[in-house]
């Protein structure tokens, strides 16, 4: 082969991955903005009036008009819905941890009887759809005296979350070393002092992905609430959506509002911490 | 004294490992297994009557109306999963290829992908209500905007785009998932492999179907898996965009929301059901425990260890 076809098949070689570089980012960027679009015209919609989103559905609108914002903010119950919703997944997600890190902590560093058998009991929870076992929970939480209350929903989204939490977390204290344990158990540190200030701390990273990956499951959850809560003092974000979208069902510009209002919690914290999201939400599929 | 050092010991593990234990058998397991002993009672409202064998199954399977409900809302699901299996899972494969290769922009573009995923469906279901609303929904403005008027519908309100409407907007919501689970996957191809391939060949399709596809088997497996798992247990898109019936004329309905029907009441019918609905949860659970425990094993034959 002479120089020149070397070349020639070089700058072949080079085009071709121009044109297929050129063919990537034109699909990624098409993708990014129908990801966005629907979004953007959510929040511009959240300021405009019903004739302005029929007439100009995708120009920028006023942003100091927040009449819509302030009667999703004053007229409805949207500020108690959005501190259930904090109380509820908060409560949640503090117990998931700490009964979480306690199993995962007895399975991973002793070793003792039943131990694997144990493990398995929580991996048949994190197969089990618990929403198809609705009927006996509504029927355990009303002899339980809690149907209506947001007890009920804690209860539900703890058994939820434990099996996951214990799995990952019993995977990370696993590889973590035996050495410093070792050395505090001969200086007489008690089992509880050794798990509390020497181990604990080391597991905190897993800590952050196990929460992440139940905290916008329960966050964003429909299901329970709909069977469980009637009173609408109770009554968690999502649930409390459907009850709002339900009385302002012809005024577009409020209905914007209150869902940009409620979308926009989640919205902000997960740019600020995408990269936490995307590693605990999908740490579950990822081996 | 070992004895005694043991005893605490004992007693110090089963302090932390009882607790968790204790709440799992109650709200999870327990739950579960009631599950299945109520389908075989007979239920008056909340009460639970007489053994009565198999004829909560024998009502929803072949019982009519309850039968043809079963069936359309079962061919429902199908759709739904093969439909997003194409969409979601497919599209998922290829944006995940195309972020792979890093080009400029790539942190943005994966940030963008995965944002709907963190919504709650409501809000989606919701959203996407409002867009494809006949007169005033964003979709049909666009349509008549760019003078393709005649393309405007109803998209909600008819038979023939009401299910196509709800699975797109579920796809907009979930792509992101699968997109960022075999973007993991291709990012643990060990980079000689791929240099070995392209002395071999120009060829993108070589490469996909040779090295990419095969190699990113395990997140496929999990992906699939999943998929199947929440196409059956749809229910919280259809109940926000199509209402509890399945409207119209039940051509959105799903098992999900059949089950809500039959065991809590509807619109129409307070009726409770609780036989008949349990009957509908037991055979939905064996029927994705099944399947999705064949798709594992047979999945995960193909998959190949690095």
């Amino acid at each position: 082969m002479s120089a020149a076809d070397q070349a020639y098949y070089d700058r072949r070689g080079l085009l071709a991955t121009l044109g297929r570089d050129g063919l990537i980012q034109i699909i990624l960027i098409a993708n990014t903005v129908i990801m966005l679009a629907p979004i953007v015209i959510m929040v511009f919609s959240a300021f405009k009036t019903s004739n302005q989103i029929f007439q100009t559905p995708f120009a920028i609108p006023d942003f100091t008009a927040i009449g819509n914002l302030a009667k999703i903010w004053t007229e409805t119950n949207f500020l108690r819905y959005l501190a259930n919703s904090v109380v509820v997944t908060g409560l949640s997600m503090v117990l998931i941890l700490v009964l979480g890190t306690m199993a995962a902590y007895a399975v991973a560093r002793y070793e003792f009887f039943g131990a694997s058998f144990i493990l398995l009991f929580f991996l048949a929870g994190l197969t089990l759809p618990l929403k198809l076992a609705i009927i006996p929970l509504f029927i355990l939480m009303r002899d339980l005296g809690i149907l209506n209350n947001q007890l009920s929903l804690i209860i539900v989204y703890v058994a939820m979350g434990l099996p996951t939490t214990v799995f990952i977390l019993t995977g990370f204290i696993r590889t973590l070393p035996s050495e410093l344990e070792d050395a505090a158990r001969m200086d007489g540190a008690s089992e509880l002092r050794i798990m509390w200030s020497i181990m604990l701390p080391l597991v905190r990273p897993a800590m952050v992905i196990a929460a992440i990956q139940n905290v916008v499951p329960i966050w964003n959850d429909f299901f329970f609430p709909l069977i469980f809560i009637q009173n609408d003092d109770l009554k968690t974000l999502p649930q409390g959506l459907t009850t709002f979208m339900g009385e302002y069902n012809t005024n577009f510009g409020v209905l914007f509002a209150g869902l940009t209002l409620s979308a926009a919690p989640i919205i902000i914290i997960y740019i600020v911490l995408s990269r936490q999201f995307i590693n605990g939400m999908t740490s579950g599929a990822i081996k | 004294m070992p004895s005694m050092r043991l005893n605490k010991r004992g007693f110090w593990i089963a302090a932390l490992v009882v607790p968790p234990l204790a709440f799992v058998a109650l709200f999870v397991v327990y739950p579960i297994l009631s599950a299945f002993a109520y389908a075989f009672f007979e239920w008056r409202g909340l009460q639970r009557g007489d053994f009565a064998g198999f004829d909560n199954f024998a009502k929803v399977l072949f019982t009519e109306p309850y039968a043809t409900w079963t069936r359309n809302a079962f061919a429902h699901n199908i759709i739904v999963f093969f439909a997003l299996m194409v969409l979601q899972n497919g599209l998922g494969f290829i944006l995940a290829y195309c972020l792979w290769r890093e080009l400029p922009g790539v942190r943005i573009h994966r940030v963008a992908v995965f944002l709907p995923v963190v919504l709650s469906t409501i809000i989606v279901g919701f959203l996407w209500k409002l867009f494809l609303h006949p007169l005033f929904g964003v979709v049909n403005i666009s349509l008549r905007g760019i003078g393709l008027g005649f393309l405007a519908q109803p998209w909600l309100g008819q038979n023939s785009t009401a299910l196509a409407a709800l699975i797109l907007a579920n796809a907009w919501h979930m792509v992101g998932f699968p997109t960022l689970v075999f973007l993991a996957g291709m990012q643990r191809i060990p980079s000689e492999m791929l240099d070995a391939v392209r002395m071999e060949t120009q060829s993108e399709w070589v490469k996909i179907s040779q090295i990419v596809w095969p190699l990113v088997a395990p997140s496929a497996t999990i992906v699939f898996t999943l998929l199947f798992v929440g196409a059956f247990n749809w229910f919280e898109l259809p109940y926000v965009m199509a209402g509890i019936d399945g409207s119209p004329f039940g051509s959105t309905d799903v098992l999900g929301l059949y089950f809500y029907r039959t065991a809590f009441g509807s619109v129409s019918s307070s009726t409770q059901d609780f036989g008949a609905g349990s009957a509908l949860a037991v055979l939905l659970f064996l029927f994705i425990a099944l399947v999705a425990s064949i798709m594992t094993v047979r999945l995960r034959k193909r998959e190949i260890e690095l």
